[in-house]
Parts: C-alpha cells; sequence; structure tokens
C-alpha cells in the first residue's frame, strides 16, 4: 500500500516536470505545426547554463532557471528566425525537412556541448538533493516536490498569458487558424518567433528543474525528447490542458512501469503509450476531455 | 437498381450535417449533374462514395454491389473513376508517369500500361504534354490530366468534381466536348460543378441540393426555372420575382 | 548510340571497383568495406523513404535485428554468424512487416517518429533483456578470415551491388510508378486503385531485408556487437537519411553517391581533426537542409547555375 502511493506520487511529480518540458513543445508545435526535434537539445544546453551558475557561482539550478530561461528564449528564437524558418514551405522529395533540420541542429548542438565539456556525467548534488519527506510511511524525494512546485507555478502562469494577455491570445489564434489570426492582424511570422523561443524557455526551465535530481550528459535529453513527443501526442497537439495531463499520466506509468516491472523498462512504457494512443485515440486525450 | 445507387446517405462532421438523407439512382451511360450552392455538401457525397470517409448511415451499391464500406482502391478497383474538385496531380512525375500511374489498375506490364496511358492522353488531347512535368501544367491541363489518369485505369463510372472550375469559356467548352465523348464511349458520368453553362450544356438529368439536402430533380430546364433553385442561389425575394 | 554511353560508365566504375582493392593497403580496403555498408543502407532506406516518401526515423531497427540474428545464433547455439547473412535480414523482415502494418496508419513525420521512438524501444529491449541478448556486454564472435578485408570487401561489393539492382527493377516496375504515386499524393493513390498500405509494405520488405543484410555483414567483420552501437538513434538511423539526403532522395545512384562521400569525409575528419568531426556532420546536415535538400544529385541543376554565371529560366505555369 506504501509502495503503490509512493508510486503513484512521484509519479506525478515527475509528470509535472515532465509536463513543462511538453507544454513547450506542444506550443510550439500548436503554432508550426511542425515537430520540434531541437526541444530536446535546448533543453540540456539550459542544463549545463544551470550547472555553469552552480558550480562557478554557487547559484542553485531553482535560481538559474531565470537566466537560462532567457537565454534559451533568444536561442530559440534565432534559430527559428534564421534557419528553421528558411525551410519551411519549401517543395522538395523528402518532405520531413523541417523535422530534419531540427534534429540535425540538435545533433549538432549536442556535439558543441560535448566539445565543451565532455561526455562525463556531472550533476548539481547538493544536500537538498537528498532530502526525503515522509507522508506516513512513504518516502518523497523533496526536490521532487519542490520542482513540482515550480512547474505548476510555470503552468499557471503561463495559462494566465495565454488567456489574459494579447500576445497570449494572438498566440492562440495563429495556434488554431493561421489565415484567420493574419485577417484579423496578427502578424504571424513575429508570433512563430516568439512562440519558438517561448516553448524553448519551457523547455529550459524543465531542464532545470530537472537538474537537483538527476545526472547530465550531453546525450541526457534523448529520452526527454520521447517523452515529450509522447506527451504532446496523448495530450493533443497544441493543447496546454492535454500536455499538463498527458504530462501527468505518463509520469504515473513510468514509474508504475519503473516500480512494478523493471527500472530499465521505464522509457519502454512511454513507447508502449505512444503505439496505444496512436492506434486508439488519434486526437489524444484532448479528445476525451473536450478542450 | 440503378447502376449507382445512393440510398438514404447521411454525413455529419460533429455538428454539421453536411449530407442529409439523400437517395438518388445514377443510370448506366447517363451524365447525371449535381448543383447546389457552396457547402451544399457535394464534394462530401462524392468523398462517401469514394469512402474517403464513409456515410454515417445509409448504404451506397454499385452494379448492385454494396461498396459503402469499401477501402477506396476497392471502389476505383471495382470501376469508379475519379476527380479532385482541388487538383490532385502527381507533381514530380511526367504527364505520361502520371496516366500510366492510373493504367496499372488493369495491368501490371509497364508497357501495356504505356500504351493505355498513350491512347488516353490522345483521348483526352493532351499527348503533346505527355513528357512535360505535371506540377508545371497549367490547370486546364492538370484538370485534363487526372481525367485521362482515371480513363486509363478503365472506369465504367466516373466522378467529375468541378472539372470546369478555374477554366476560361474556350476551355469550358473543350471540357463540355470531353465529358460528352467520355460518355459516348460508354462510361457513366456523375458531375458536381458550379459553372451553370458547363453542367446545364451536357447533362441528361440533374439534382439540386442545398445544405445537404435535395431540393430539386429534374431535367436541366426543369432545374434552371425551379423555384426553389432560384431561392438557393439567389435568394428569397429573387425567387418570388420582387424588382430589384 | 546513347544507349551505349549509358553503360561504359557503368563498365568503367565496375572494373575499377572489382580490380584495384587488392592493390590496397588494409586501412582503404577497411574504407571501401564502410562505404560499401552505407551503399547498402542508404539505398535501402531511400527505397521506402525517398521513393515511397515514407520517412523512417528508425530503420536501426533493421540494421540491428540484422546483427542479432546472427549474434543470437552464435550466442544461444554457438553458430557461425555467417548463417546471420540469412536469419538476421529475415528476422529484419518478419519484425518488419507487423511494425509496417502499425506504423503505416501514420502519415508523415508522425511516421517519422514512431519509427523513432521503436528503434529506441528496440535497444532498450535489448540492453536489458540480458537472457536473451546479452545486454550491454554485447555479443562476440570471431573472425572468419582474421585480419583479411578483401573477401569481406566483395562480399560487401556484391550486396550493395545487388541492393541497387534490385531498387533499379523495382523502380522501373509498377512498383515504382506506384511508390511515387504514394508519395506524390496518398489520397490521389487510393483513388486511382492503389491499396496503399499493401504497397507501402511492399517497399519495406526489400528496405527491412537489405538494411538488415547490412546490419549481418556488420556482424560478421566487426565480429562484436552490443545494443548501443546496433540500434544506435544519431549513428545509424540519422545517419543513414542524411547520406540518402546528401546525395539525392529519390534517385537511383544519389544514395550511393551520398553514402561515399559521408564515409570519406568522414573517415578523413576524423583522421585530421579528431573528435570535432563528429560536429562537423551534423552542420553539414543543416546546410544540406537549408540550401540543396534535393541532395547533390537531386539539386544538381542548382549546383550548376550557381558555378555558372547563366541566369536561371522560369517555365511558364502555375
Amino acid at each position: 500500500m506504501t509502495l503503490l502511493g509512493q508510486t503513484i506520487i512521484t509519479g506525478i511529480l515527475i509528470g509535472g516536470i515532465y509536463a513543462v518540458i511538453a507544454i513547450g513543445m506542444t506550443l510550439i508545435m500548436g503554432v508550426m505545426k511542425i515537430i520540434n526535434l531541437v526541444h530536446g537539445a535546448l533543453m540540456m544546453v539550459a542544463m549545463y547554463i544551470c550547472l555553469v551558475l552552480f558550480k562557478s557561482f554557487g547559484v542553485h539550478p531553482y535560481l538559474g532557471m531565470i537566466p537560462a530561461m532567457v537565454i534559451l528564449f533568444a536561442i530559440g528564437y534565432l534559430l527559428q528566425k534564421y534557419f528553421i524558418e528558411r525551410v519551411s514551405g519549401v517543395e522538395t522529395i523528402l518532405p520531413e525537412s523541417q523535422v530534419l533540420l531540427t534534429l540535425a541542429m540538435a545533433l549538432a548542438i549536442t556535439e558543441i556541448v560535448r566539445l565543451i565539456f565532455s561526455s562525463d556525467y556531472q550533476s548539481a548534488y547538493t544536500p537538498f538533493s537528498a532530502k526525503c519527506f515522509y507522508l506516513g510511511d512513504m518516502s518523497i524525494s523533496a526536490p521532487y516536490l519542490l520542482s513540482f512546485g515550480l512547474a505548476m507555478v510555470l503552468v499557471a502562469g503561463l495559462h494566465l498569458f495565454l488567456t489574459k494577455t494579447d500576445l497570449g491570445r494572438s498566440i492562440r489564434a495563429t495556434s488554431q487558424d493561421r489565415d484567420a489570426a493574419i485577417y484579423m492582424g496578427v502578424d504571424a511570422k513575429r508570433i512563430t518567433n516568439f512562440t519558438f523561443g517561448l516553448g524553448t524557455a519551457l523547455a529550459a526551465a524543465g531542464g532545470a528543474l530537472l537538474l537537483p535530481v538527476f545526472y547530465l550528459f550531453p546525450d541526457v535529453w534523448h529520452p526527454y525528447l520521447a517523452k515529450c513527443f509522447i506527451i504532446t501526442i496523448l495530450g493533443g497537439m497544441g493543447s496546454t490542458v492535454g500536455a499538463l495531463s498527458g504530462g501527468l499520466v505518463l509520469g504515473i506509468a513510468e514509474t508504475f512501469g519503473a516500480t512494478y516491472w523493471s527500472p530499465g523498462y521505464r522509457d519502454v512504457v512511454g513507447f508502449v503509450i505512444f503505439i496505444f494512443v496512436l492506434l486508439f485515440l488519434p486526437g489524444g486525450l484532448k479528445r476525451i476531455i473536450g478542450r | 437498381m440503378a447502376f449507382l445507387d445512393i440510398n438514404h446517405v447521411v454525413r455529419r462532421f460533429g455538428g454539421l450535417v453536411a449530407v442529409d438523407n439523400i437517395t438518388v439512382g445514377i443510370e448506366q451511360g447517363e451524365i447525371f449533374g449535381l448543383i447546389g450552392p457552396n457547402g451544399s455538401g457535394k464534394t462530401t457525397l462524392f468523398n462517401c462514395i469514394n469512402n474517403y470517409y464513409p456515410p454515417n448511415s445509409g448504404e451506397i451499391i454499385f452494379k448492385g454491389i454494396p461498396i459503402t464500406h469499401k477501402p477506396t482502391h476497392d471502389v476505383c478497383r471495382l470501376g469508379i473513376g475519379r476527380t479532385f474538385q482541388v487538383v490532385k496531380p502527381l507533381r514530380r512525375m511526367t504527364v505520361l508517369e502520371n496516366v500510366m500511374t492510373g493504367a496499372f489498375l488493369r495491368t501490371s506490364n509497364v508497357t501495356k500500361a504505356t500504351d493505355k496511358a498513350l491512347e488516353a492522353l490522345d483521348f483526352c488531347e493532351l499527348i503533346h504534354r505527355k513528357d512535360m512535368l505535371a506540377k508545371d501544367l497549367p490547370i486546364a491541363d492538370k484538370k485534363r490530366m487526372e481525367i485521362a489518369r482515371s480513363l486509363a485505369g478503365d472506369p465504367e463510372l466516373i466522378l467529375l468534381d468541378e472539372t470546369a472550375a478555374g477554366l476560361n469559356p474556350r476551355e469550358i467548352e473543350r471540357a463540355m466536348e470531353l465529358v460528352k465523348k467520355i460518355r459516348d464511349k460508354g462510361i457513366t458520368c456523375f458531375v458536381v460543378e458550379h459553372v451553370m453553362k458547363f453542367i446545364m450544356g451536357i447533362s441528361d438529368r440533374m439534382m439540386c441540393i442545398n445544405f445537404g439536402r435535395e431540393i430539386a430533380r429534374g431535367s436541366p430546364k426543369e432545374i434552371a426555372s425551379h423555384p426553389e433553385v432560384i431561392k438557393a442561389y439567389l435568394g428569397e425575394e429573387y425567387a418570388k420575382g420582387k424588382q430589384y | 548510340m546513347a544507349k551505349k554511353n549509358r553503360f561504359v560508365p557503368l563498365i568503367l566504375g565496375g572494373i575499377l571497383v572489382v580490380a584495384i582493392p587488392p592493390f590496397l593497403g588494409g586501412y582503404f580496403q577497411h574504407v571501401l568495406i564502410l562505404i560499401m555498408m552505407w551503399i547498402i543502407m542508404a539505398t535501402a532506406w531511400n527505397l521506402l523513404g525517398g521513393y515511397c516518401g515514407q520517412v523512417s526515423f528508425g530503420h536501426a531497427v533493421f540494421f540491428g535485428l540484422g546483427a542479432y540474428g546472427g549474434g543470437l545464433l552464435r550466442l544461444h547455439w554457438g553458430l557461425s554468424p555467417w548463417w546471420g547473412m540469412i536469419v538476421g535480414p529475415l528476422l529484419a523482415v518478419v519484425i518488419g512487416i507487423p511494425i509496417g502494418l502499425v506504423t503505416f496508419r501514420l502519415r508523415g513525420a508522425y511516421f517519422a517518429l514512431a519509427m523513432l521512438a521503436l528503434g529506441e524501444a528496440f535497444r532498450i529491449v535489448f540492453t536489458n533483456w540480458v537472457p536473451v541478448t546479452a545486454g550491454a556486454v554485447g555479443i562476440i564472435t570471431s573472425r572468419t578470415w582474421g585480419a583479411e578485408k578483401l573477401p569481406y570487401y566483395y562480399i560487401t561489393l556484391a550486396i550493395a551491388a545487388l541492393s541497387i539492382y534490385v531498387v533499379y527493377r523495382l523502380v522501373h516496375s509498377k512498383f515504382g510508378y506506384y511508390f511515387v504515386a504514394i508519395r506524390e499524393d496518398q489520397d490521389a493513390a487510393e483513388g486511382l486503385g492503389i491499396p496503399t498500405t499493401r504497397y507501402k509494405l511492399y517497399a519495406l520488405i526489400p528496405s527491412a531485408f537489405f538494411t538488415g543484410l547490412a546490419g549481418a555483414v556488420y556482424m560478421n567483420y566487426f565480429a562484436y556487437i552490443e545494443p548501443h552501437t546496433v540500434f544506435n538513434l544519431s549513428a545509424v538511423s540519422i545517419m543513414m537519411i542524411l547520406a540518402v539526403m546528401l546525395g539525392g532522395a529519390g534517385t537511383l545512384w544519389g544514395p550511393a553517391f551520398g553514402a561515399a562521400i559521408y564515409t570519406i569525409l568522414s573517415e578523413a575528419l576524423r583522421a585530421a581533426i579528431g573528435p570535432i568531426s563528429y560536429l562537423v556532420f551534423p552542420i553539414i546536415a543543416c546546410l544540406i537542409i537549408m540550401f540543396l535538400p534535393d541532395g547533390i544529385i537531386g539539386d544538381w541543376e542548382k549546383i550548376k547555375r550557381a558555378f555558372s554565371r547563366q541566369k536561371p529560366v522560369y517555365v511558364g505555369g502555375e
């Protein structure tokens, strides 16, 4: 019973962090209608920025998150404006050139980071990282809890931004119907560039939240990119509520898989969900929730 | 039993009923025209026949065989050809290759397919374009190629979706001649159209729909003077004969 | 006359690749073997991706299965890994068919990513399912001909030639037309009577087979396989795509060309500038995607124009 409760809670906590990263991706996907595979690599860059701030200036990742988000916003914005935009709408034999470009960029960025930092595993380990709360017999990791809390703050903030500000509404409009938005006076190109930056900043935040608990190395983003994508498909493309619920579902499912099946197969759980959703639930949870 | 029987077909998209209980029988060897204002459900009906999506209820029977839930390629194989409202060329293939792709429906041999394709291109007076890339064709020729592509598969019924859209008057005349030639070859034509001159000039029988529902049926002359048709296109005031 | 000219470069090239290698040193023979392996993989991927338009980001699945076919035989029953040359590709096809049936429901980038996820899933399973696959430790076999490279070269050369020939025959048959039709417009293809899922499978089967065969060759030549290498996303799945893009997707010789350039560049760079070479490839890939998306052969006209002083002629039309 304890194990069950612990599994569920841990699943929710990690799921919340996944959700932040995934919301970034789903925002981008909603506005650009393309799959952004450099999302994971950019998250990794943010993690290294936080690491450097931590090791050189003693800034804890939870604070380092802020400059990291700003820097990654800028990087994302520039990448979209000067590189990705170039290949959108160009007719080529291989239809997925945009997706491939983002993947190639991801690989390039990973190698650059590897050259700077080497493949060694690093961590931003503090005494806090090992702290646990006890709820009855269940042990809950303190950094997980704090990360989850911050993640929810971010999600709430994003929700307010998207619903209450002009810019947020423009983003949602462009996401729902680009042409209609243009007719309403929205500068779709500017919005696209901005959204890419914003989505990337969210990935940066997610990375910063993960840093206290996980090891960092240049290839760390591979499974997270996959999780992001699974969550986006699970939650429904472009739906922030979907990404949140999808993140929680994945977090819980994975933790169950790791606890009751085997830790090594944790990432395969996500894959199973992925195939299940693609086959039986096209449109994702969004369809069920109705948002 | 007609050649193509459409029985009480209904197709919904969410809350919108695009095709509302349409029943009609197309006879073999005729040119049947379907008109209706924009958004009245004409192309949706075609898509149901081809099963790009199935009807929510009702059935469609072709040559006595129910085709309602058959996969699209099987419907084609049974003898229904199709052109598209927004023309769909196989862009990076040549015109000849496009039509050969249609011809391969009835043969696996490259030489035979080439011959069939050339025959179809000749029939559609497009043979001079055979080595051009499909994406470089002007719109009228793209539509002609689409027809040739369908004809190469020896259809018995061909669904022509807004063939005359975007054509100038001369091209419209040529298109009308082509459709009549197709009918004279023994192929039944089910035509959806907006351009009145085109469809009135070639149809044997016609039907008008609006909001997915049938509002008139008869010969072109009858349809042209039918009050419900006039109302649907030009509004109630005009139908009642009020002066503007 | 034109027909005769067409075969001359082919025959000349054939003589070169057959006659020259015995005179080259061991290292060059090694590089040639790598080139041939990548030619097989690129040509195989191109059939499904370039001609049929189903871009798979997870072909490492077939490579890995091809390698492990022989590897598992060796591990569990002590059989010679050469049996893997039959078992490997067959395993790739047998598993490939249900994979295709499931993933072909997806279009475009979703298909690409489902295959990517699959590649990663296989890698994880093969790493963790230790009793069956020996896990991350991998499987070691012995090389049949010790340090001799030449026999491996000729085998790989023969398979590469075969793969190109098979693709050639398919492309010039009904299959080829149907594949391209599916790529150009799947809905139009269905409307023309093409059972698209079935034909996608027809493209997948040789694609999986030859990729698996390359994996089996890898197993025999390198005599050591482990999941992280053979099911690798960036080094195998993505590199296959980049090699094809470099040469030109949807062309017959493009993939071979791209594979050769990629391998030579890769080896040359690694010798010259060491680990930085891993950075160079993704950057080259980005440049190609941005400026020469149809590859060197596909965008040949563009390249020629860039070097000449001619103004481009715009054909009338839409």
